[in-house]
């Protein structure tokens, strides 16, 4: 589905990222780990077109520098860390803007506009909040919301940066599940992550970033490691792994 | 899922556009306000002459003028073109400031941000000064159209060369720039011309009192072209409400959008000053009041303030030549006595308005 070859992205002369070269295959799971600074979102934003970028990089077999920036964006949803949520529209009107990729440029929204939002809303279980305005939801709901309108835009790809930032343990988890369950309805997803015992109890392959480059990839028991957390992060760390899988636990040196 | 529970729920998934009693309730608004603007003055005429003598001069009608000449005359030839003159001076500033509200996601950002306001006053300024023109004069709204797009024009080059044209906030800094170095030109021209003060502080007030029917025929293609660009874009505008990166990633190309409903506002804000002077406060009362009664949705902010700005500012120019009547109060004067209050309360209230 995503094809990287020596992706690059360059800021005022320093690399931001440099050499990365990934394959996704449809409705994997790939989260993108790294210290702060790594890259991971320059990779994020340059594969949904907001950052210009060295190298190749296909989308479902599209050259993404040829493509316009509606055929991206009806092929590629990106939720960024910070999502700006205007606190007057409504649910709904929040939502529907996600069919703006489909919709001719000063065209208004039609019948079957309205029914992808309001699947959209249903399959997140928002359909009761549609009518309330962003400012009066919680930060799960709000995270929901969000969700919904990166779905209406029924893209192929969904791209998440940060998607369980300042949600609760509960509501982290809430999250993750949702959009694991997406990922039946043939969505392939990207996204970084900070907490790493998530990371790997979600995703199907982790990709550790450092320095713009990739230092490590496959599942959680061979990136996972306390040696690589060590090297790349400078964390002192305990791998903890049972049953339910493994867990990474700061310790103190 | 059940398909008719998404067909159900379809019903509640809709934008909130401007709802029918607002829609009536505006529409009544301006009706009225053009009546009393064509009614009231040194000669009274009643709502019913209107309505009869207008029906008199469409072909086919039958219907005979109840008026005498002098009322005839003092409608068509005075009261009608100064009132539509205000009515699309001032549904152009006040839909120009709500795009220009959205455009910069700037709740105080009013049509004169770019620099507008300081290019005509200086282009009127120069024209009064060297070419001395009167404040009736045909060369004065031309000189003012063009000063104000070329100010605009000197501020989207400055801001695009400052290296993050894709920021909204180089071009305000940029317009702040170029206000503040044409109004010293003007300001400086002013003192060396004293003898033309009064002329250039009368215009930059703002006012219809030279109002004919030849400045609306030079104002109307302007006003009817930017505003219908802007009524097109109304859903545009709410999408970047979001923000421009994503905004971007959802398809719209920010930084030509830009481009294109700031060209589209300056035009029609520069041709309505050029014919009425500087009018403050317009641009921003009418979209603030329309955000606080209606709806904050440029789907709504956008179309009502073409309608509500047009009455607005025919009810304040009935103001400004009755209340000291037979003199004239300058318009921008009624504007500001009430506008300044008014905005206060805005900047109370104001919570993130995008």
């Amino acid at each position: 589905m995503i094809e990287l070859r020596n992706l690059a992205v360059r800021f005022d002369g320093t690399e931001a990222v440099r050499g990365v070269s990934l394959e996704i295959g449809t409705e994997e799971w790939v989260m993108l780990i790294g210290p702060n600074g790594a890259g991971k979102t320059s990779v994020l934003r340059a594969l949904c077109g907001l950052l210009p970028f060295a190298g190749e990089a296909r989308l479902d077999g599209h050259d993404v520098k040829e493509l316009g920036r509606r055929e991206l964006a009806r092929l590629i949803a990106f939720v960024p860390q910070n999502p700006v949520t205007p606190p007057e529209l409504t649910v709904a009107e929040y939502v529907l803007l996600g069919r703006t990729p489909h919709l001719g440029y000063l065209a208004t929204e039609a019948q079957g506009d309205r029914q992808a939002a309001a699947r959209a809303l249903e399959r997140l279980d928002l359909l009761p909040f549609a009518e309330r305005g962003l400012g009066s939801l919680s930060g799960g709901e709000l995270q929901r919301a969000v969700l919904a309108r990166a779905l209406a835009q029924e893209a192929r790809v969904l791209l998440l940066d940060e998607p369980t930032t300042s949600l609760d343990l509960g509501r982290q988890q809430q999250v993750l599940e949702l959009v694991d369950s997406l990922r039946a309805d043939g969505l392939t997803v990207v996204s970084t992550m900070h907490d790493l015992t998530l990371a790997g109890q979600y995703a199907d392959r982790l990709v550790l970033l450092d320095r713009g480059a990739i230092v490590a990839e496959g599942g959680p028991n061979e990136v996972l490691s306390a040696a690589n957390l060590a090297t790349y992060y400078g964390a002192s760390v305990r791998i903890v792994s049972d049953g339910d899988g493994l867990f990474v636990l700061p310790t103190r040196a | 899922m059940a398909v008719d529970s998404v067909r159900r729920t379809e019903a509640i998934v809709r934008a909130r556009g401007v709802s029918r009693p607002w829609r009536l309730l505006s529409a009544a608004f301006l009706a009225g306000a053009l009546l009393v603007g064509l009614g009231v003055g040194p000669v009274g005429i009643g709502a019913w002459g209107i309505v009869e003598s207008a029906l008199s001069h469409l072909p086919f009608v039958h219907v005979h003028s109840p008026l005498s000449a002098l009322q005839e005359a003092v409608l068509w030839q005075i009261r009608a073109p100064r009132v539509m003159l205000a009515a699309l001076v001032g549904g152009m500033l006040a839909i120009a400031g709500s795009a220009y509200q959205g455009v910069f996601h700037n709740p105080l950002a009013d049509p004169y941000l770019l620099g507008v306001a300081a290019g005509s006053g200086l282009g009127a300024t120069l024209a009064i000064a060297y070419g001395h023109v009167d404040r009736s004069g045909q060369l004065l709204p031309l000189a003012a159209f063009v000063g104000g797009l070329t100010a605009v024009a000197f501020t989207y080059v400055l801001g695009r060369s400052a290296g993050v044209a894709r920021a909204a906030g180089a071009l305000v800094l940029a317009g702040v720039t170029v206000t503040l170095f044409l109004s010293a030109i003007q300001t400086f021209v002013q003192q060396q011309h004293s003898n033309t003060l009064r002329d250039v502080y009368a215009w930059l007030l703002g006012g219809f009192s030279t109002a004919g029917w030849k400045q609306v025929a030079v104002a109307a293609p302007y006003v009817g072209v930017s505003s219908l660009a802007l009524v097109l874009h109304r859903r545009v505008l709410d999408v970047l409400s979001v923000g421009d990166e994503e905004a971007s990633s959802l398809g719209v190309n920010v930084p030509r959008l830009r481009l294109l409903l700031v060209i589209a506002a300056t035009a029609g804000t520069a041709a309505a000053v050029s014919v009425s002077g500087l009018i403050a406060f317009v641009g921003i009362i009418v979209p603030h009041t329309i955000r606080l009664l209606v709806s904050t949705s440029y789907r709504a902010v956008v179309p009502l303030s073409l309608v509500v700005g047009a009455g607005f500012l025919v009810l304040a120019d009935v103001l400004a030549r009755t209340v000291i009547s037979p003199a004239e109060l300058p318009i921008g004067v009624v504007t500001a006595f009430f506008g300044a209050p008014f905005f206060a309360i805005v900047l109370r209230t104001a919570r993130s308005v995008r």
